[in-house]
């Protein structure tokens, strides 16, 4: 029986001759991650097991990208322990305020990640290198800990969904209405434990910018991991920034699948996840009349830069309702840099919206946007749980960047085939 | 190795902002999150526990972010033990991994009402529920997660094998 695009790197990276779905194997890693409020915690694991050094100097990345630039005296703490720790084991991509960006927009942007690595992250977004063919999922601390000290860690070999893309985007759908599309149809554990193997001629309507969004919230659906066969999209996108090799794996053809799923993009609107879940999707002609306080245009989903283009494109010569904090954060410091030549942050600013530093900030209700209650956000962001962006009764709606542009404009829930 | 404690029922797809928002992730003094444990779902959960009390609950518990710290919550919290029809796959790790036991039983959740007093055998995987005198099956462990929980999670699992290849 033949093997997924997943499975071939786990067995290429386990020294076992073949492995099915459901083994555990030992796996060796290329990376491992974390971030301000998960690397303390791995710092104080790390220490427990007695470990004295990393395995890889290199192969360590940290991140600081959450709570920073710091928001509070805690928050500082926390940042500082990371900062030592990654002094004391002299780590080589460390990032800080200044270097730093939206981790999973950061890595693969310098290089750090490529087709064929093996990740994990304290960060349940580390699914995002998918897009690039590599095989990365989310963990916590003490597997953080568990990897910096051993270069290896522990998996089940997952079973795998299979998603064929087929037909033609229509205008203003963009990854993310793929996905949530997607999660629409299968549940936020629709993928529980399982691989989603995205396929089909429809990837050729996609950009390395719509993969990312895509498989960064393979998890959303209870993924382990989301993952793009390698084009000649990837191999541009990782020729511009190589600092390592890279390795192609395609899935056998006679892979077994838990299932498949086809989307149509000939059929796809934009689509809303309406509050408290990612699975609670609407078409955008289904939306209703919904008045909203803020949007949020940014995050490891949709914080790159073809994300601020669609919104800049909106934008221009508009003004965002007075009714709506519009906040725009542009996921790293090169996306950023790119907003200011492109002339996208004259644009955002002339709106009315606010051009801030790279962090995850309001996502995850940290700071720089939080909502009352009763408030009510449209967000390019990944969850909508209760009191994700702030007080337990306001309100998240996720979307595409064109449709938070538009309804930052309008003040209230908008097809941008309307502005 | 056996714990008995009062059920605490919850829904489908609890997740980790609801375990414990971010917050307060501001801190890894595990105590100080333990006071926030389920502080969006329920005020006064913390209160209302006590030492050894479980925690039930249906599908897909602790979707969402990646945070150890809501195991952690729960485990400091004083929460012996949690019991679910399904778990999600970064926290049903993070559980073994610090420590904090926790079952998948498909039929439990449907049976026992909250308040009920459990007792839960994880040698035999079997649940108790003494206030309805009825016994409930969970799926046991995989070997490899045995090993983990011989360990008394990862860190002690790593320990041994630091010194392995020492």
């Amino acid at each position: 029986m033949g093997m997924t695009m997943t499975q071939k790197i786990i067995e290429s990276h386990s020294g076992e001759k073949s492995v099915k779905a459901g083994e555990f194997v030992e796996m060796k890693l290329d990376v491992v991650l974390g971030n301000d409020i998960t690397t303390p915690v791995a710092v104080k694991e790390f220490r427990k097991m007695g470990a004295k050094k990393v395995f890889d100097r290199e192969k360590v990345v940290v991140v600081l990208d959450h709570f920073t630039p710091n928001k509070d005296i805690k928050s500082a703490q926390q940042s500082k322990i990371s900062r030592e720790f990654c002094r004391e084991m002299d780590i080589k991509n460390f990032f800080d305020v200044g270097q730093m960006g939206i981790e999973h927009a950061l890595l693969p942007e310098k290089g750090l990640v490529v087709a064929g690595d093996t990740v994990i992250g304290a960060d349940s977004h580390t699914c995002t290198y998918g897009a690039l063919g590599a095989f990365s999922t989310g963990v916590g601390s003490t597997d953080m800990a568990g990897g910096m000290a051993l270069g290896t860690t522990w998996i089940k070999v997952p079973s795998a969904l299979k998603v064929e893309i087929t037909g033609k985007k229509k205008p203003h759908v963009s990854g993310k209405d793929i996905i949530l599309n997607l999660i629409g149809r299968i549940g936020v554990d629709g993928a529980l434990y399982k691989s989603i193997e995205f396929t089909g001629e429809g990837l050729n309507e996609l950009n390395m910018d719509d993969r990312f969004t895509i498989a960064n919230m393979a998890v959303e659906a209870g993924g382990k991991n989301g993952i793009f066969p390698i084009d000649d999209k990837t191999i541009e996108y990782m020729s511009e920034r190589k600092i390592k090799e890279w390795a192609v794996f395609e899935a056998d053809e006679d892979a077994e699948y838990d299932d498949k799923i086809t989307i149509d993009l000939n059929k796809l609107n934009p689509t809303v996840a309406f509050p408290s879940s990612p699975e609670n999707t609407r078409d955008i002609g289904k939306v209703g009349e919904v008045k909203i306080d803020q949007v949020v245009i940014g995050s490891c989903t949709n914080g790159r830069i073809q994300d601020m283009r669609i919104a800049a494109e909106i934008f221009k010569g508009r003004k965002v309702s007075k009714n709506v904090r519009t906040i725009i954060i542009p996921a790293t410091q090169e996306i950023y840099k790119q907003c200011i030549k492109e002339g996208l942050a004259e644009i955002f600013i002339d709106a009315g919206a606010v051009l801030s530093t790279p962090t995850c900030g309001p996502c995850l209700g940290g700071h720089m946007g939080i909502l009352a209650s009763g408030e009510k956000a449209v967000t390019t962001t990944n969850r909508n749980f209760v009191g994700r962006m702030g007080h337990k009764e306001s309100e998240v709606y996720l979307a595409n960047p064109a449709v938070a542009a538009a309804s930052a404009i309008t003040g209230k829930i908008e097809d941008p085939n309307n502005i | 190795m056996e714990t008995r404690g009062k059920a605490y029922k919850f829904g489908n797809d609890i997740d980790t902002d609801l375990i414990i928002p971010a917050r307060y992730l501001n801190t890894s003094d595990y105590k100080e999150l333990a006071k926030y444990c389920m502080q969006d779902i329920d005020e006064n959960f913390t209160k209302k526990i006590e030492l050894g009390d479980i925690i039930v609950a249906e599908k897909n518990f602790g979707c969402g972010s990646s945070r150890e710290h809501a195991p952690i919550a729960i485990k400091e919290a004083g929460i012996s033990c949690v019991i679910a029809k399904s778990f999600a796959r970064i926290f049903y790790r993070n559980s073994f991994n610090i420590g904090l036991p926790i079952l998948e039983s498909k039929e439990a959740p449907d049976k026992i009402d909250d308040g009920d007093e459990l007792k839960v055998d994880f040698n035999k995987g079997t649940i108790t529920n003494i206030t309805k005198n009825e016994e409930y099956k969970a799926q046991a462990f995989p070997d490899f997660i045995k090993k983990i929980i011989e360990n008394n999670g990862l860190v002690g699992y790593v320990q041994s094998k630091l010194k392995q290849g020492e």
